[in-house]
């Protein structure tokens, strides 16, 4: 038996070599000019064009006893990043609060996918707990920072559930809207052939759901920074983290060192976003059509 | 195709009104792989897609059911595979050894054409080594040698068909319910497929109950084709195919085979009008 309709069908003059090639061969890439032109030449051009508008406030638009509003770049980095003693702090600082957005992403995604996992089962469970889900997502979290304080204390602990808190409802959307995308004839041939639930949510649910879920996973890696940061400016006991350092450096008007914390606490965010984008492709890359646009 | 018939409509007494289209065999089989006893099917919402539906599938056998779209054929496949109920009258089917192929591919995405075709073996709890072999067989069965570690996406939508075919031969079922299988590919990936779906029924010598929308690929396949009527779905027509297996691909260009579409043809017009 041979390929014959396949290759007819694309059209008579493709010769059945040539089509049985193409379709064992990798897709063609991009061709080189243009590959770098869309991952090199563009984004080098858009950062030095925010340097000089960067510059360009500072120098045109400040005057000298106004320009600690925004420093100039090479400053930031001489007194943030080439201080020893500066470099140290902020460094030690950006480490605490990596501790405080790993655990609390880490909790956010055993709890939120167990929650997930949990309303997928029946219908009932999720028109039972959802709602509350949403609740999660929809209190301002300020409103219970005193709360979380008074409960857990003023530390790690209370850091952590706030981070939790901000990061958690998008795991549980996501997770629950994956589980929920097999196909229904998907669903039908593993009911023809008996399949328990765990089969199913194993072989079946959680398999087609790990582009959504991924998804979920970046979006909530970035929320769980900002959680870390914002925890840090209401729970001061233990080890300061970054957050905290931003708040000192705010009313001390060292904003040298304030424009270093920002920077490093967006490339913690930027790291970790990077980090399950990257993950995510390697899971899915090879068969989800939407992956490799991606980042 | 909504409006909903009254309930009255179907007998509550199953064999009050049975037809008796032309050429019907009246007595079911014994030995008979499927059977579908005056089966009525009526949605939750009123719709009624079928009415009092009795046939029967024997051994060597490969029916096809035609009907305007909309007509309950499909309804018919998920009530033989037990997806859904009858509502009235009764099916007789070995579950246990039963090909499903949709209408969809339904491939996993996520897997390659191997781990996709060894799927139903796994959900059995058939060893991985032998797993493999049955694949394996399969996959060289239906053509797609070389494909193996290719992914779904990566095919095209013959290939795909293929591949769950492949699926549903390594169970090695006696009887095989085919869901419109190829009504999404084009004419002649579609012909092309109907004549190796043919030497796989003549060497594997499974029963077939085969349901499309294509008079021309109804007449092909078949030894009987079963014309049923818009909704709700009952059978209007009831033809033996006299050509034997196997089937050359010219069959199609030949007188009897235009006169059987023919009378085909107008029996489906006058279910229709």
């Amino acid at each position: 038996m041979t390929d014959i309709d396949e290759r007819v069908a694309v059209g008579g003059s493709v010769g059945e070599e040539e089509l049985e090639h193409a379709l064992l061969q990798p897709p063609p890439r991009r061709s080189v000019w243009k590959s770098f032109l869309v991952e090199v030449i563009g984004p080098f051009i858009v950062f030095w064009l925010v340097i000089g508008v960067w510059y360009f406030i500072s120098y045109r638009l400040l005057k000298p006893h106004r320009r600690f509003l925004m420093p100039p770049p090479h400053r930031v980095i001489s007194v943030a990043f080439f201080d020893d003693r500066n470099r140290t702090e902020l460094l030690h600082g950006l480490w605490n609060s990596t501790k405080v957005a790993m655990v609390g992403l880490a909790i956010a995604i055993v709890l939120g996918m167990a929650f997930a996992i949990l309303m997928s089962q029946a219908k009932w469970i999720e028109r039972a707990l959802f709602p509350y889900a949403v609740v999660l997502q929809t209190i301002p979290i300020l409103a219970l920072v005193p709360l979380i304080g008074f409960w857990f204390d003023f530390n790690f602990r209370s850091r952590v559930i706030v981070c939790v808190l901000i990061a958690i409802f998008p795991i549980i959307n996501n997770t629950l809207f994956g589980l929920l995308s097999a196909d229904q004839g998907q669903h039908d041939l593993f009911t023809l052939h008996d399949a328990s639930r765990s089969t199913r949510l194993w072989r079946l649910q959680l398999p087609a759901g790990m582009p959504a879920i991924f998804a979920g996973f970046r979006i909530s890696a970035g929320l769980s920074v900002i959680g870390a940061i914002v925890g840090d400016f209401f729970f001061r006991q233990g080890e300061p983290g970054i957050g905290k350092l931003i708040d000192n450096y705010r009313s001390r008007l060292e904003s040298e060192k304030l424009f270093g914390a920002i920077i490093l606490s967006s490339l913690l965010g930027l790291v970790v976003f990077w980090v399950f984008g990257f993950i995510g492709n390697r899971v899915v890359g090879s068969w989800h059509e939407s992956a490799r646009k991606q980042s | 195709m909504t409006d909903a018939v009254p309930t009255s409509a179907i007998p509550r007494v199953p064999g009050v009104e049975t037809l008796a289209p032309e050429g019907e065999r009246t007595r079911p089989s014994a030995d008979a792989s499927l059977v579908f006893d005056n089966v009525s099917k009526r949605f939750p919402d009123g719709t009624v897609a079928l009415t009092n539906v009795s046939f029967d599938v024997r051994p060597g056998e490969f029916v096809t059911v035609v009907g305007p779209s909309g007509c309950g054929k499909s309804t018919l496949l998920r009530i033989a595979s037990g997806l859904t109920g009858a509502s009235t009258g009764s099916v007789k089917v070995n579950h246990d050894s039963l090909g499903y192929v949709f209408q969809d591919p339904t491939l996993l995405q996520w897997r390659t054409v191997r781990r996709n075709v060894e799927l139903l073996a796994e959900l059995h709890g058939i060893s991985k080594v032998e797993r493999r072999k049955l694949a394996q067989d399969a996959i060289d069965l239906v053509g797609l040698t070389g494909f193996e570690d290719k992914y779904p996406k990566q095919l095209s939508g013959g290939m795909r068909m293929r591949a769950s075919l492949a699926r549903s031969l390594t169970l090695n079922p006696n009887v095989f319910l085919f869901d419109e299988p190829f009504g999404a590919l084009d004419e002649i990936t579609r012909e092309r497929l109907n004549d190796e779906l043919l030497a796989l029924f003549q060497s594997a010598g499974f029963a077939s109950l085969f349901i499309t929308h294509s008079i021309y690929e109804a007449v092909f396949l078949s030894t009987r084709v079963i014309v049923m009527s818009g909704r709700p779905g009952r059978i209007v027509g009831d033809f033996q195919v006299p050509f034997g297996y196997p089937r050359s691909p010219d069959l199609r260009f030949e007188a009897s085979f235009s006169e059987l579409t023919g009378q085909v043809s107008h029996a489906l017009r006058g279910a229709h009008s």
